[in-house]
């Protein structure tokens, strides 16, 4: 069992000091003599005065024995946070945190390998970095090999290791460890998809019937959704919803809506790729309408900003699921762009999307002699949702066991019988 | 008692720096152990002579000193061989050295793994301190066998009856590389530029320790104090008395070593124990 009761916790922005002593010093007797600081950059002054962050703010939650608990949000929202308070890899700023069991942490996995060092090696030693005792080691040595599924290769350096038997190698040890409490990031994400289902089974079986409790990051819904029996959503810090999982991952969903609004200012974005030229830039995009239904067009205006003339500059999207799947794409016809802001009016048919709610990435992009020039790039610039308003032999769209494109229609027709028969 | 409350864990915001909790490391003394398996396996992968190299080195060093501190600077060792007062002295500076030196990086080398579980992180400047004191015992066991080639000779004569307090000293020593060690590294994790000091200030302090000199060839004024209020003067002194029968003890450099090891010892473990908690927020 697990239980928080009124955690925090609270990062110093800004005041983390230079990292160098002599500097530190300087700023200083700088402040004492009431100079400005050497040391601050120009404009960051406020941060220095202790402006904080709360990274987690008054959690209360109580996980019981055996259950599998699904942490689910956006970047940011404190979920990783969480997960390593409970691992006890950094402490709360107020509250108290109770752990009534053993704590296994995956919130990386092969945590300690060494690359030098042979898999059975690094077994050993992961296993004593996860707190197991050799003899403990000893016990599951060889289960911990057969799932792993590179027995050949466990007397061979790990750094020979692709990096998909690295990563079953390292679940293996994790699973196997005795503990109760057993906290997961998103290390299912990788691997091939039979060891990523092996694993879902290998923790339910585990929560199951050793009552071992489960608490699982992560940005995919369909395994949250394999592997958890109930769910919480976090954002900015705080709970937002916590019941069972398929009623999360719908609040969630709206919840995204809602917050992205139907019209999103970009001149404030911050822009991270490096190779983007920024010549031409999204400034704001707004859609006409959030929701629309199943095949009709989504219709939005995308306001663009171009420092100089522009010829054959194009609109690339992709939509991208809640989950952070990648569904498909598109891109426009060519457009030129004066000096200054232009408004753009943009369609989209939806036909080929199923129920759900997406999101746009979206990416201005000149392509000429062969050569992409990427301008600007926006990660989920537009977030809307497409209704049902059809059935699927009595049922509405299973994302999970279809997907999300609707292909086209399967035509059928009775061949002529003289065609099929020799 | 069953094991939900076997396992219990409480953790509370600021708790206090003194929960030392070393029953918690020796929970972990397996970790410690593979850990010291680890450095070695490490060190000498990839080598051609391989673990050939814990005595080739300070064998190669002390015939070097031999040869220009020995010979050219013509230093006195005390009526000791020199080759094997150097050996000894080396012995035991290199084992206090590797324990601070390979431990000033702790959290900073370690951060990767301390940020994503949690282990007492005690256990690795214990492990490298395990680490430096096995390959210590191999130095000692070539010291040994010189001895004996001396002994032989009849020209050194150990103190058998000081050799129980040998293993003290040794632990004395360990432990202080290992304190000063950690507290550089728990500084060091706000102050970066610390470290490049730390290997420079090694240097210094090994000349201003009796280690390629015995303290008998400094009779009196500042250097004498100096070399007494060194914490590091009394062990070298009483381990070369103990081996090879020749080192000035004197009460002042005997104090000057168990105070620091009382004032540095207890100060590091606090500190060190106030970082371990959120050092990771930090990096």
């Amino acid at each position: 069992m697990v239980r928080l009761f009124g955690v925090d916790k609270i990062y110093r922005l800004g005041e983390i000091g230079t990292g160098m002593l002599y500097r530190d010093l300087q700023s200083w007797i700088a402040r004492r003599q009431g100079k400005p600081d050497p040391n601050s950059r120009i404009g960051q002054e406020h941060l220095r005065t202790g402006e904080t962050f709360y990274a987690l703010k008054d959690i209360d939650l109580t996980v019981r024995k055996g259950e599998r608990l699904g942490i689910i949000g956006g970047n940011g929202a404190g979920k990783s946070t969480l997960l390593k308070l409970i691992s006890r890899v950094t402490s709360p700023s107020a509250g108290t945190i109770d752990l009534y069991g053993r704590v296994t942490s995956m919130l990386e996995v092969g945590t300690g390998f060494h690359s030098e060092m042979t898999g059975r090696e690094n077994i050993y030693l992961n296993g004593a970095i996860l707190g197991m005792s050799k003899k403990e080691t000893d016990e599951v040595l060889e289960k911990i090999i057969d799932f792993s599924e590179v027995r050949e290769f466990i007397d061979t350096p790990v750094k020979r290791y692709s990096s998909g038997m690295y990563v079953k190698l390292g679940f293996a040890v994790a699973a196997h460890l005795r503990s109760e409490i057993v906290i997961m990031d998103e290390v299912l994400a990788v691997g091939d998809i039979a060891f990523q289902q092996k694993c879902i089974r290998k923790m339910q079986k585990a929560a199951e019937e050793e009552g071992r409790t489960i608490l699982y990051v992560s940005h995919n819904m369909s395994t949250v959704r394999d592997l958890c029996t109930r769910c919480i959503v976090l954002d900015h810090g705080r709970i937002l919803y916590d019941g069972n999982v398929e009623d999360a991952i719908t609040f969630y969903s709206d919840y995204l809506l809602r917050e992205k609004g139907l019209s999103r200012d970009l001149s404030a974005y911050e822009r991270r790729d490096r190779n983007l030229t920024g010549v031409c830039q999204l400034r704001a995009v707004t859609l006409h309408e959030q929701t629309v239904q199943m095949g009709e067009e989504l219709a939005f205006t995308a306001l663009v900003t171009a420092q100089e003339f522009r010829k054959g500059v194009r609109i690339r999207m992709m939509a991208v699921t809640p989950d952070g799947a990648v569904v498909g794409m598109t891109y426009s016809d060519p457009v030129d762009l004066s000096p200054g802001d232009t408004a753009l009016s943009c369609r989209f048919s939806t036909e080929p999307l199923a129920a759900g709610v997406y999101s746009f990435d979206m990416v201005l992009v000149e392509y000429e002699n062969s050569v992409e020039v990427r301008h600007d790039f926006i990660s989920r610039a537009l977030t809307f949702c497409i209704e049902e308003n059809e059935r699927y032999f009595g049922k509405p769209w299973i994302p999970r066991a279809w997907g999300h494109v609707r292909l086209a229609r399967l035509t059928v027709q009775k061949e002529s019988a003289d065609v099929v028969d020799p | 008692m069953n094991e939900q409350d076997r396992y219990h864990v409480h953790i509370e915001a600021g708790a206090s720096p003194l929960s030392l909790n070393l029953k918690e490391v020796w929970k972990y003394r397996d970790l410690v152990v593979l850990l010291t398996k680890r450095n070695f396996s490490l060190i000498y992968k990839q080598t051609v002579l391989g673990p050939l190299w814990v005595v080739l080195n300070p064998l190669l060093t002390s015939i070097v000193y031999t040869v220009v501190f020995g010979e050219m600077a013509g230093l006195s060792t005390g009526g000791v061989p020199k080759i094997l007062f150097y050996l000894c002295s080396h012995a035991l500076w290199r084992f206090f050295a590797d324990c601070l030196n390979r431990n000033t990086e702790t959290f900073i080398s370690n951060a990767r793994v301390f940020g994503k579980v949690y282990f007492p992180r005690l256990t690795v400047p214990l492990s490298t301190m395990l680490y430096s004191g096995i390959r210590f015992l191999v130095e000692m066991g070539l010291v040994a066998v010189l001895i004996l080639w001396f002994l032989f000779r009849g020209e050194v004569r150990p103190a058998w009856a000081l050799l129980p307090v040998l293993l003290p000293v040794v632990a004395v020593t360990g432990l202080l590389g290992l304190s000063m060690g950690i507290l550089i590294s728990s500084v060091t994790t706000r102050y970066r530029d610390l470290r490049l000091l730390v290997s420079f200030g090694m240097q210094l302090w090994m000349y201003a320790s009796p280690v390629i000199y015995p303290v008998s060839q400094i009779s009196g004024g500042l250097w004498r104090t100096v070399l007494e209020l060194n914490p590091m003067t009394a062990p070298m002194e009483i381990f070369r008395l103990c081996v090879l029968g020749s080192g000035t003890v004197t009460v002042r450099s005997v104090i000057s070593t168990v105070v620091s090891f009382f004032v540095i010892v207890p100060v590091s473990m606090m500190l060190f124990n106030r970082v371990e908690r959120n050092f990771i927020d930090t990096v």
